[in-house]
């Protein structure tokens, strides 16, 4: 057990990261936890496509004699890309929280429902 | 010319949704003509590509150079080239609608064509991961447009269908990774060589990889019961928005759902992995019968439409995962013309709004004899949907039940008949009202609508748009073999025929 957690490590805080960020989306009454939620959902993500690319003893992967081996590099772009995305996201949802707090007065998902409903 | 087509129709709407976003600093006048000039482009080259594309067979090209599999490849082959024409008319279609509904600034029409970019690099891409970025973006553009209701609740719908859509998205995204470790490409064709000679469609690592990209991806087609986001987003957004992103955003989704399926994880897989395809046959039929209970009891017109919604959407994802290709013809039949369907009703329910104030399923009573013209295109539209022929609805159902037949699938055959039953029980009962019911509002609407100085609530325009939807609900019937022409050459190599 100590052994796979060792060697695991990542793959652990993965789901770490997923659990924690997937249980304040759905648990947290107040909304801007749940987008803060969402980021470590995402973060959890991203921590797997980085663990993917490692290799035991590899260089940078900038191409050189008597470089290699190298690290993947495709998904160190790859989540730069998702980190861009996931940026965007969570603007958006800021300002959508921004707008619905200056309409209804409040961030706790119970009062906005009765208020949403009335 | 011809091969930079894929990325033309990507490029141009974002370069046209820059111009609108761009002038309204200056005046919000200018949005609605540069988005008509960008979406007429659109519109030719789209019709190009899929002319193209039927006559001499699949279009690819090379983003930046990078040969495939280690660049982005755009990939046009038959299916994708109607999907891709689609949009482009559709949104055309809903642009004159949006002339007089509003809402008249630069940022939405920057956002359209935003939205409009994302859709069609979703059809065109043939990139596991570009899939991705393009979900989002199609994403982003989508709850950004909800949210461009006047009211508030508009702004709580759209940060639901965010957190819904982003967490489906994300999940997609953690399947890219385990195919990515199964297979260490991100090319579509490739994908499926690699999957194929790995012959392990059952090890954990790909199955895995399924469950999290199909689950992701029923997220944004919104079947039950993933569907939650849906009908708020759908009943809170400005009737343009409803009828633009009821037409086309799930049915972007579904087709990448299909693409998925038979281009990256094959016909062999769904084959190899029963498991897999009666998890998809049983998810697309609880949607089917639950998404129909839930339209039967719903008040709202638009709720109620949204529910159906997710019915249509588990009929096209059964007849995709039936995987004979009389059935994904029908789903695909059943794709273009529900998109036009519902697309015209929820332009029909806005136009019916605006003239009498009506929303709700008692308040359409007696509404066929004063507004003729919409009433009567929203019955046309509802009967197309139901299946009555000679309407596209039902060359659509016709196949997929047929394929489902072929493939001697008969609990599918059943719920299929049964879905006909349940989508004629919540609509006959709003056409009953448009035309047998006593009315029960006589008077006109207590807000007037804000209109752009013309002092009418609704433009020629708009009702041209609920009338040739409705016509298109029935014409289309006659392009179904072109349809079957363009999907051809297309889906035996897809289908393993």
């Amino acid at each position: 057990m100590f052994e796979l957690l060792n060697s695991h490590y990542n793959y652990f805080a993965v789901m770490l990261l997923l659990g924690i960020g997937l249980y304040m989306l759905i648990e947290s009454k107040n909304l801007v936890k749940k987008v803060i939620g969402m980021n470590i959902f995402q973060t959890g993500i991203f921590l797997f496509f980085i663990t993917l690319a490692f290799r035991a003893g590899g260089n940078p992967p900038i191409i050189k004699e008597g470089g290699g081996p190298y690290v993947s590099p495709l998904p160190h772009v790859l989540i730069l890309t998702a980190i861009v995305v996931g940026v965007s996201l969570t603007a958006v949802a800021l300002a959508l929280i921004i707008r619905i707090y200056t309409e209804y007065g409040t961030l706790d998902e119970d009062k906005l429902k009765q208020l949403y409903y009335d | 010319m011809i091969e930079q087509l894929p990325v033309l129709l990507v490029v141009l709407p974002i370069i046209g949704g820059a111009i609108p976003l761009a002038a309204s600093l200056v005046s919000d006048r200018a949005g609605w003509p540069v988005a008509t000039l960008t979406l007429i482009g659109q519109a030719v080259l789209a019709g190009l590509l899929a002319w193209t594309v039927s006559t001499s067979g699949t279009v690819s090209y090379a983003v930046g150079g990078f040969a495939a599999p280690y660049g982005i490849e755009l990939v046009v082959d038959g299916l994708s080239g109607a999907v891709a024409l689609l949009v482009a008319v559709v949104s055309l279609g809903v642009l004159a609608y949006a002339r007089q509904a509003g809402p008249h600034s630069g940022p939405f029409y920057g956002l359209y064509l935003l939205l409009v970019a994302g859709l069609t690099g979703m059809t065109v891409t043939g990139d596991v991961f570009n899939l991705y970025v393009f979900l989002e973006i199609t994403g982003l553009a989508a709850y950004g447009l909800v949210a461009s209701g006047r009211d508030a609740s508009a702004a709580v719908a759209a940060l639901k269908y965010l957190i819904i859509g982003t967490v489906g998205a994300s999940l997609y995204l953690l399947g890219i990774g385990y195919l990515l470790a199964a297979t260490g490409t991100l090319n579509m064709a490739d994908l499926a060589t690699k999957l194929g000679e790995m012959a392990a469609y059952d090890s954990t690592l790909v199955l895995t990889a399924f469950g999290l990209m199909v689950g992701g991806l029923t997220v944004k087609v919104a079947l039950f019961p993933l569907h939650t986001w849906q009908p708020d987003a759908y009943a809170n957004a400005p009737d343009t928005v409803s009828a633009f992103i009821s037409a086309l955003v799930s049915t972007v989704s579904a087709y990448a759902l299909a693409r998925l399926l038979f281009s990256v994880f094959t016909v062999e897989f769904l084959t190899a992995v029963p498991v897999a395809r009666w998890a998809l046959v049983g998810l697309a039929c609880v949607s089917i019968i639950a998404g129909s209970a839930l339209a039967v009891s719903q008040d709202s017109v638009q709720r109620m439409l949204a529910y159906s919604s997710v019915s249509q959407f588990g009929l096209v994802v059964a007849g995709f995962a039936i995987a004979t290709p009389l059935a994904v013809v029908g789903a695909t039949v059943h794709l273009l013309g529900h998109a036009v369907m519902k697309g015209g009703l929820f332009a029909a329910t806005g136009v019916i709004e605006r003239e009498t104030g009506a929303t709700t399923v008692n308040g359409y009573a007696g509404m066929g004899s004063r507004v003729p013209l919409p009433a009567f295109s929203f019955a046309v539209l509802s009967l197309a949907m139901v299946g009555v022929p000679p309407a596209v609805g039902f060359v659509g159902k016709w196949y997929i039940v047929l394929g489902a037949v072929n493939a001697e699938n008969w609990p599918v055959v059943a719920v299929l008949l049964a879905s006909t039953l349940l989508t004629l029980a919540y609509f006959a009962r709003l056409v009953e009202r448009l035309y047998f019911a006593e009315a029960t509002i006589h008077s006109e609407p207590d807000e007037v609508p804000v209109t752009d100085g013309s002092g009418q609530a609704v433009s020629f325009g708009m009702i041209a748009v609920v009338v040739i939807a409705a016509a298109l609900a029935v014409a289309l019937t006659a392009a179904v073999p072109e349809l079957q022409a363009m999907l051809e050459d297309t889906l035996p190599p897809l289908l393993n025929q």
